[in-house]
């Protein structure tokens, strides 16, 4: 394969990754709903244990995702980790108070208290959902950041990604289009949670909470969603020369993105009526389908971003703009490893698919069952 | 924006970066061995069928899963700490870094996090044969994932399989197998996961001595014993076995972490091996003192264990700063054959290496072909010495010899007393009167924080020991780190070190009541 083959090979592996670990977000989703959707203690535990058994999915997603973008496109590990330095920091926080919550919150001498604990699942499911949301959207909106390897050669001062932004990388929040995304996935993540919660929880009164809060989360989603869309599609956009690697501003980018790779655009657009399809399935079909809604939602959700992320890195676009030096900004081509690593790593990524295969068995071996309060009262390992 | 490199902001990722590090190894070396031991007994459950195995499974599984989450969430900074705090050691060596981790969480992370959620939740959802091969691959999914960490750590200690280039300004992986077995990596991984072998096994005996010294649950301690024992024995004999490959590795790659483990200041042929020694706080390198207060040391042990011969002669601190000497390592560079370059001599060379870059650099901008070749033959004469060429003063490359010193020998010494720890708890446990040797009990109760210490002093060799170097020889610490500010760094270890503690506490605190409530209902 050429480098440039590879090179695309392992934007779809990071757009892959990326939309499994956004559709995986339910958990996150779904912590912010665990007061909304469960008003007795038991109805609590009942959905924190739903969640809490595929807690390890969503965080190991996160962490292959960022391994795989080091070892494939190792330029923007450097620059964007070591530049949008506080807000990294903070997801990462955010993960890390999750990773102990669920095991910490009901072992009785557990120091913080089970409304601490509780407390971090929740900042968890907003602070993780917003930022990583915030963050994916500066790969259309541009940092700011310059990139020059011949800073190597300075003795004094050899880095060579050097980032401009005023707050190390908060400066992703100010800007509307950032915020707008963040709360898209935060109210995605939502939904995907009460669905995920109504598959696998076996409570009529969650249940019939469940049905409200969906339509209370679809309307703000909608529009969020909607609004990035359309700003995304009238936006300049940051394209490349093929010929000379320059950079340079085009209007509509990112609409003659979709229009220029007609499978994206489909990609695309089934992803998001497979979403809208698993919402409104709970209360269109027969009743014992109306639980099945999370995997139209999350197949939808995985296409979707997954079309997304085609559009930020496909058709001679730099996925990692910057606004500052716009030819300092990354693109699957300038940023990514070496012809023989991604040539050992593509062997690698050829064990993805038993990945798969040995998830989804586990999963459903797991999930086959639904959680009741029965359970709950019986399991010495409930969360 | 800053002109040059904030040396306190160097300061502060190191901290952040050791602050992370230690507390993630509090962790993983119990999730490494538990995991085995845990298989081991489910495995005995289900050959015969008894409960009461089971009981002893479910409580050791419980206390797994309590350590193991606290691991997991120290380890996701670590990873992403290479891109917050070492944003040009990413970019330098990612090529070959990064594989490893990508390939960690492939293969390793998601055959542990699948699995452990069948181990934990499958009792009455799955079949006894497949709950039982879940907590194997958890096992196993664990283990694999300390494999592909600890190959890249052992990269950054001895770079093998990878070529610099110039047009792109790093290195580039060209032998993927080089840097999988590398010897280095390969004592490096047996080491360390037998390190976790021991501590869990210390850690379980230790927990049963404690009920045997209660009269509490007895035949659960006793059979956990006897499982903690043979493991913890044979891993600990194994453990001894891979530390002598890795010293030999490191006389071979990293010769002044050597000197510094041993306190050798000036090198000798036939050097003997420091089996206690106090160390003279005054002396410093070069000043032509004894170093030693006091030292016990075994003739010629060192030249044998590091260069298989007893006449070898091995470096001190003063002989590498200074050069001169004729170097016994299996692939010392052709021009050191006979005499080894001083360090100031490296600095120029790694001085001209870093120039040629920049000089390849412009020339090829300039399309200037005929310099730009001129200019990679110097780079590829000096680039051994690359790293060299960012250091202020030939000192720079000492280590603390104080602090690698004492971990080492307090590593090694504990090392040999688990062993003989092992043999005396089998051995009154054949007997069947362990439960009367209470001085044995408690012996072994106290000896877990021991284990922890050993495991961390191992880590102290292994990091400190290596300093200034991120990358050996290529990249030092200062010029790996990335453009922010002391200040956000400082802000962030704090907040770190607040919740690592907090949380740390909280973990204690709840194994502690675990224990005391016992495994008569699998725990709570």
């Amino acid at each position: 394969m050429s480098l440039l083959s590879l090179q695309q090979y392992w934007w779809i592996i990071i757009a892959l990754l990326g939309s499994l670990l956004v559709f995986l977000m339910f958990v996150q989703g779904g912590q912010t709903m665990i007061f909304c959707l469960g008003k007795t203690e038991l109805e609590q535990k009942m959905i924190v244990n739903a969640l809490g058994r595929k807690w390890e999915f969503t965080f190991t997603t996160l962490v292959t995702f960022g391994g795989a973008f080091f070892a494939s496109f190792p330029l923007f590990y450097s620059t964007s980790f070591g530049g949008a330095y506080w807000v990294w920091i903070i997801i990462l926080f955010a993960f890390v108070i999750q990773a102990v919550a669920y095991e910490f919150r009901s072992k009785p001498n557990n120091f913080l208290g089970k409304g601490t604990f509780d407390a971090f699942l929740v900042i968890n499911g907003a602070l993780g959902t917003i930022l990583i949301g915030a963050a994916v959207s500066t790969f259309f909106t541009g940092s700011e950041f310059a990139v020059d390897k011949l800073n190597l050669t300075n003795f004094t001062n050899p880095v060579i990604s050097r980032w401009k932004g005023p707050a190390s990388g908060l400066e992703a929040v100010l800007n509307w289009r950032n915020v707008d995304l963040g709360l898209a996935v935060f109210f995605l993540a939502r939904i995907l949670g009460i669905l995920y919660i109504m598959n696998s929880v076996d409570g009529e009164a969650i249940h019939k909470r469940s049905y409200k809060q969906l339509w209370v989360n679809t309307i703000p989603f909608l529009v969020f969603f909607l609004a990035y869309v359309i700003s995304l599609m009238l936006a300049k956009g940051f394209a490349v020369n093929p010929e000379t690697g320059q950079v340079f501003m085009e209007p509509f980018k990112y609409w003659h993105n979709l229009i220029h790779m007609p499978v994206v655009m489909v990609l695309f657009i089934l992803g998001v009526l497979l979403v809208l399809m698993g919402i409104i399935r709970p209360l269109t079909a027969y009743a014992k389908c109306r639980t099945k809604g999370i995997w139209l939602a999350g197949i939808g959700t995985v296409l979707t971003v997954f079309s997304l992320f085609l559009l930020a890195g496909f058709n001679n676009t730099s996925y990692y703009p910057s606004t500052s030096d716009l030819q300092s900004s990354l693109t699957i081509m300038n940023s990514s490893s070496s012809h023989y690593t991604l040539v050992a790593m593509s062997y690698v990524s050829l064990l993805v698919p038993f990945v798969l295969a040995y998830i989804a068995y586990s999963w459903w071996s797991i999930n086959r069952k639904k959680i009741t309060q029965e359970e709950m009262e019986e399991d010495s390992h409930a969360y | 924006m800053l002109d040059q490199i904030d040396l306190s902001m160097v300061d502060w990722a190191r901290a952040q970066f050791a602050l992370t590090a230690i507390y993630h190894w509090l962790f993983v070396p119990l999730t490494l061995g538990l995991s085995f031991i845990v298989a081991i007994m489910e495995t005995i459950y289900v050959r015969t069928g008894n409960p009461e195995w089971k009981k002893i499974t479910k409580f050791w599984m419980l206390l797994f899963g309590i350590n193991f989450a606290i691991g997991v969430a120290t380890g996701i900074i670590l990873e992403f700490e290479f891109g917050t705090n070492w944003s040009n050691y990413s970019w330098f060596v990612g090529d070959i870094f990064g594989a490893p981790l990508a390939i960690e969480g492939i293969m390793a992370f998601f055959l542990e996090s699948t699995f452990i959620a069948v181990m934990f939740f499958g009792w009455n959802k799955v079949s006894k044969g497949f709950h039982l091969t879940a907590s194997w691959l958890t096992a196993i999914g664990a283990n694999l994932s300390a494999l592909w960490i600890l190959v890249a750590n052992a990269w950054m200690q001895s770079p093998v399989g990878m070529k610099f280039n110039p047009e792109t300004a790093r290195n580039e992986m060209i032998n993927f197998w080089d840097v999988l077995f590398s010897p280095v990596a390969v004592n490096k991984f047996l080491h360390t996961i037998s390190n976790g072998y021991v501590i869990a096994s210390i850690f379980v005996i230790g927990i049963s001595a404690w009920f045997l010294l209660r009269k509490r649950h007895v035949l659960t301690a006793k059979r956990s014993i006897l499982v903690a024992g043979i493991f913890g024995l044979i891993t600990s004999l194994f453990l001894a076995f891979t530390g002598d490959g890795s010293a030999y590795t490191v006389a071979q790659k990293q010769p002044m972490k050597l000197a510094a483990m041993e306190g050798l200041y000036n090198g000798s042929n036939g050097a003997g091996l420091v089996a206690i020694g106090i160390l003279e706080p005054s002396v410093k390198p070069g000043d032509g003192q004894d170093p030693f207060l006091m030292k016990v040391e075994i003739p010629k042990l060192l030249s044998i264990l590091g260069y298989k011969d007893s006449k070898a002669f091995v470096p001190g601190v003063n002989d590498i700063v200074n050069g001169g000497y004729k170097p016994w390592y299996v692939d010392t560079p052709e021009e050191e054959k006979e005499s080894a370059y001083s360090v100031a001599q490296k600095m120029e060379k790694g001085k001209l290496a870093i120039a040629a870059l920049r000089d390849f650099k412009t020339a090829s901008k300039a399309g200037d072909t005929i310099m730009a070749d001129i200019s990679r033959k110097q780079l590829e004469e000096n680039f051994p010495y690359f790293g060299y060429g960012y250091l202020s003063k030939p000192e720079s490359v000492i280590p603390n010899i104080p602090l690698t010193f004492y971990s080492f020998h307090l590593m090694v010494a504990l090392g040999f007393y688990f062993i003989l720890l092992f043999i005396v708890v089998l051995y009154f446990l054949n007997r069947g009167n362990l439960e009367k040797q209470r001085w044995l009990l408690w012996i072994s109760l106290w000896t877990i924080p021991l284990a922890y210490l050993a495991s961390q002093a191992g880590w102290v060799v292994a990091e400190v020991g290596r300093q200034p170097w991120v990358i050996q020889d290529l990249l030092p610490t200062i010029a790996a780190v990335s453009m922010i500010g002391a200040g956000s760094v400082k802000t962030t270890f704090w907040i770190f070190a607040a919740l690592f503690t907090a949380l740390l506490i909280a973990e204690i605190m709840i194994m502690v009541r675990q224990i005391k409530i016992g495994p008569k209902d699998g725990g709570q």
